[in-house]
């Protein structure tokens, strides 16, 4: 009997779903809402979207808390999935949390913002849950083309995100200058995958590390190019200098609440990947990236409060204040320890909630058209809404790392973790430069709370100060409310959340041949 | 009493009143005012329960409790209070109804009270906390509500102040953060276990190599050396002292440059003996200097608020030379000092305030004559000024003259030039009381108002504190020496140092 074809079947790998669930819930209500949407004709009631949007990433932390107990069960333990593509650890649970957490914290800040600028629609919540799913995946990621695809997910959702804002012209030219070097740095990325593919013969996670225990490299020139590259790929996406050049523009120019996705959840998703590839993959090789790390990190603290001082934009200020919050997370990563990556961590959830609380509130104050962000428009604002003024001080204080908040403790840990391994000249770096941002805040603390007097001097009583009223919505109120509550209870009560990220350090699981 | 958690309470009472206060009403002053009264009442009470209850032959820390607050770190809520701290608790407790019933703000109280509250909180947290976390965070957290009540309710430059105030001693305190840290961590290396345990961590002395450990001890010094302040680093000073509202300045020069010399005791020497005995001759002579400079400038000021800020220099001055003498009546006059210096600047700058209230100005050169227009506020700046000067038989006297004895054998010609000081702050204070108080009035001040009951009856505490200190201190520095001599003998134990036997002997006859 004459064959026609040999029918092999394709061998698929098995895929866990449930290891991948909170990824899988980011991906369906996206797609869920993105077909509902174009599906019916009716308009939903006001507030659908958001709350639909908070509801599935509730739902992801859901997921991931069942999934915690999975990987922190020493019976089972870190484990691969999809055939070696994803690593379900402590760590990537870690940030599927922060990044709902981000999710839910930009939706409820961008409910009301859309209807007061006319935008309403599903839109921005369809490209947050899939950028929020893109830095999952990057945090999952056990091998260098699933950082890749994550990491395009992120940033192509957040191209569109930044110029969401149709009337005005600083989103779109965010939105091209994002792209533009966004495109670049993925460039970049791409080329050190291909380097590091060249040096080791693979790109998955477990066999590099294997590849580079078992061999000695004696011309390592390329593979250290390759970390160069990723370093710079990456590097561009948490905002580090010298790859900082886009932050301010595109902060400021994107809308508000999506700043606040921006600055938590793409930093979050990029020091996954950071810390993924080069604490457990390149461990071995430490030594060689330690002084990288740590000029990077200096860099990125000095460069990023200096600047922060000069500028009289608020939406600047805190722009360049996150770089050198980057700079705090490098700190942590600098010290290449287990406490570094705990601290890293621990900063990266802190930040993720005052962040998102500060231009939250940016995001009120901004007023119709998203331009009163001059740091006139604070002027007296505690006089005008005595809450909103106090919320954004404990916000910004909390930044500056005044104790008994959140912010502080994060800067104890990964300043802790540089003296444990000895580099005592960036903790004094680190800490002075938290000194010089400290300035930053406090001059919007000034401009709330300090210039009312001012302000009635010149005026005659009764007169509002520029922009007469900021209106506080009930779904951002929410918001801050839980950014403010997570940020003063864990700034007195820490136990819980360092024991979270002491056991959410990144594991490297070994994968088939 | 024993199980009772009063240093907790200590802590706690004050922060909770400032909750209440921010959570009523504004339109409700009255009421404010009554929960912010009662509450820094209940503070006092509670601080003289533990001045009563303290065992005076008890040289270590008593009424210790300890939870623990982060396991991983091994940092725990652990407090106590020795000989050395006692007073400071007591003097904060009871400096701080004052300054509430003193002075009324003359806008929004219900914030003001509810931030002096809270650093009433934090200045208790700073004199009770035995470990370097609680120490830490209580040390930071003060600064914030002091910004805001510099900047929200001082006198003209009162933003620049607040900004310098916070920036200056926040950059001290970076320092102290990353010592307070090594510290632990060095120890873990040497001993395996990570603690912020001060008392584990001073009694561990070998586990630091003795070069870091005159570093870490310079990391310390820095922020202590800010809040105290140390002569060229006391620029903030005169700005927060000058814009502050009258109870600032109360609490800022009664009890928060406290915080700094207190610190050097606590922590500089307990911690790290060998550096303080090192370093020992550098801060001295900065000290002296600083009794020099700020006696000479406080002469040179206009403006009278300006002038007894400037004399707070030259004061703490004489704590620092006591602190560094490494001798038992150096050591207790310095800590008897702290609190004299609480009492009679703090009564200073309250009077500063009457005058500035009823005036509206502190130049020196625009009052005159005081004395005929409002004879009792005359007769009780009087009794002050001359605490401040160190009259026999007042507060001060006492204290500068055990700093002066018992830093003769050890720091001879320091000593020599800081007694120096003690004329020049005559010279300031006479000079500044003459112009203010003495001559005919011309029209503006002649009609200024005299003392109401209510101010005379919030000095009267503070005169009678005067004059009981300084005439029978003897139960004090009988809870002060106990704790200095085991301090002593600490520092003996690790360094070189031995305390000259004469003043020893002097002392017991």
């Amino acid at each position: 009997m004459p064959v026609i074809a040999q029918l092999e079947p394709v061998a698929t790998p098995g895929i866990d779903w449930f290891a991948i669930s909170p990824l899988l819930v980011l991906v369906g209500a996206a797609l869920f809402l993105l077909t509902a949407a174009a599906l019916t004709t009716t308009t939903p009631p006001k507030g659908f979207y958001a709350l639909f949007t908070v509801v599935s990433a509730v739902v992801a932390i859901a997921c991931s808390a069942l999934l915690w107990e999975r990987v922190t069960d020493p019976t089972e333990g870190a484990f691969a999935a999809i055939a070696g593509a994803v690593t379900i650890d402590g760590f990537s649970v870690f940030f599927a949390v922060v990044i709902s957490v981000a999710i839910a914290l930009g939706a409820l800040s961008a409910d009301d913002y859309l209807r007061r600028e006319g935008l309403d629609g599903p839109e921005l919540y369809v490209l947050m849950l899939l950028s929020g799913a893109g830095g999952v995946v990057m945090a999952m990621a056990n091998d260098l083309i699933v950082v890749f695809l994550g990491l395009e997910t992120l940033s192509i959702a957040l191209y569109v995100m930044a110029g969401f804002h149709l009337r005005r012209l600083e989103s779109q030219e965010s939105a091209i200058k994002y792209f533009v070097l966004g495109s670049f740095s993925s460039a970049f990325l791409l080329y050190g995958i291909a380097l590091v593919y060249g040096a080791t013969g693979s790109t998955n996670f477990s066999q590099i590390a294997r590849f580079l225990s078992g061999n000695v490299l004696i011309a390592n020139g390329l593979l250290f190019a390759g970390f160069a590259l990723l370093l710079v790929g990456l590097g561009f996406k948490v905002a580090a200098v010298p790859f900082h050049v886009w932050t301010p523009d595109v902060y400021q120019g994107a809308p508000t609440p999506v700043t606040g996705f921006m600055a938590s959840a793409a930093k979050a998703a990029g020091f996954a990947a950071l810390l993924r590839v080069f604490m457990s993959t390149f461990e071995l090789y430490r030594v060689d990236w330690r002084p990288i790390m740590w000029v990077l990190a200096v860099l990125t603290l000095v460069v990023g409060s200096f600047l922060a001082i000069v500028q009289n934009d608020v939406k600047r200020m805190l722009a360049y204040s996150s770089i050198s919050h980057a700079g705090f997370v490098l700190v942590g990563v600098q010290a290449a320890s287990d406490r570094g990556v705990a601290g890293a961590l621990f900063y990266l959830l802190a930040y993720t909630f005052m962040v998102v609380g500060s231009f939250g509130v940016v995001a009120l104050v901004g007023g119709r058209g998203d331009a009163a962000h001059d740091l006139s428009s604070y002027r007296a604002l505690s006089a005008r809404r005595p809450v909103l003024a106090l919320v954004f001080t404990v916000l910004l204080l909390a930044q500056a790392g005044v104790p008994l908040t959140s912010g502080f403790l994060a800067k104890f840990y990964v300043i802790g973790a540089a003296v444990e391994s000895n580099s005592y000249a960036l903790a004094l770096v680190a800490m002075v430069s938290a000194v010089v941002s400290a300035f930053v805040y406090l001059r919007i603390t000034v401009a709330m709370y300090m210039s009312d007097a001012d302000a009635m001097d010149g005026a005659p009583a009764g007169e509002p100060s520029p922009p007469a009223g900021v209106r506080v919505p009930p779904a951002a109120a929410l918001g801050l409310a839980v950014a403010v509550a997570f940020t003063i209870a864990v700034g007195l009560l820490p136990s819980a959340v360092v024991d979270f990220t002491r056991d959410a350090v990144p594991v490297l699981v070994s994968v088939g041949p | 009493m024993e199980d009772l958690p009063l240093l907790s309470a200590l802590v706690v009472a004050p922060a909770a009143g400032a909750g209440t206060v921010a959570l009523m009403p504004r339109d409700r002053p009255n009421a404010t005012r009554t929960v912010a009264v009662l509450t820094t009442l209940v503070v006092a009470v509670l601080s003289v329960l533990v001045l009563v209850a303290f065992d005076t032959t008890d040289a270590g820390f008593q009424f210790t409790e300890r939870y623990p607050w982060i396991d991983d770190f091994g940092i725990a809520w652990y407090l106590g209070v020795d000989g050395i701290s006692l007073f400071l608790v007591v003097l904060t407790g009871l400096l701080f109804p004052i300054a509430v019933i003193g002075v009324r703000p003359h806008h929004d109280p219900k914030a003001y009270l509810a931030w002096l509250l809270l650093l009433e909180a934090g200045c208790l947290g700073v004199f009770v906390a035995l470990d370097l976390f609680v120490f830490f965070v209580m040390f930071e957290i003060v600064l914030v509500p002091m910004y805001f009540l510099i900047g929200g309710w001082g006198y003209g430059e009162r933003v620049y102040a607040a900004l310098k105030f916070f920036l200056f001693t926040m950059l001290g305190s970076a320092f102290m953060l990353v010592g307070i840290l090594a510290v632990a961590f060095l120890h873990e290396r040497a001993t395996g276990v990570l603690t912020f345990d001060l008392v584990v961590l001073a009694e561990a002395q070998g586990a630091i190599a003795a070069t870091t450990a005159r570093w870490l001890f310079l990391a310390f010094a820095i922020a202590f050396a800010v809040k105290v302040p140390v002569f060229p680093l006391h620029t903030w000073l005169p700005d927060a002292h000058t814009q502050a509202p009258t109870a600032g300045s109360v609490i800022l020069a009664g009890v928060m440059l406290k915080l700094g010399t207190y610190g050097f005791l606590r922590f500089g020497l307990y911690l790290f003996p060998e550096a303080a005995a090192y370093f020992a001759p550098a801060l001295v002579t900065l000290g002296v200097v600083g009794i020099i400079y700020g006696a000479v400038v406080a002469a040179m000021q206009r403006d009278l608020k300006r002038l007894v800020a400037y004399s707070s220099v030259a004061h703490l001055g004489f704590i620092v030379l006591g602190t560094f003498a490494f001798t038992t009546p150096a050591l207790s006059g310095g800590v008897m000092q702290m609190v004299n210096h609480g009492i009679s600047t703090g009564a200073l700058f309250l009077l500063v305030g009457m005058i500035s209230d009823r005036r509206h100005t502190r130049e020196i050169s625009k009052l005159n004559g005081l004395q005929k227009a409002a004879p009792l506020l005359a007769g009780v700046f009087t009794v002050v000024m001359l605490s401040s000067i160190g009259l026999p038989g007042l507060n001060n006297f006492v204290g500068e003259f055990l700093v002066l004895i018992g830093s003769f054998p050890t720091r001879r010609w320091w000593t020599v030039v800081a007694t120096v000081g003690v004329i020049l702050a005559a010279v300031y204070l006479l000079w500044a009381y003459q112009r203010v108080f003495h001559g005919v009035p011309d029209d503006e001040n002649a009609s200024t108002p005299d003392m109401t009951r209510r101010e005379l009856a919030v000095m009267a505490p503070l005169l009678a504190a005067m004059v009981f200190l300084g005439v029978y201190p003897k139960p004090v520095l009988d809870r002060i020496e106990p704790a200095v001599d085991r301090l002593i003998a600490h520092v003996e134990d690790s360094s070189g140092f031995s305390q000259p036997q004469i003043v020893a002997e002097g002392r017991s006859e």
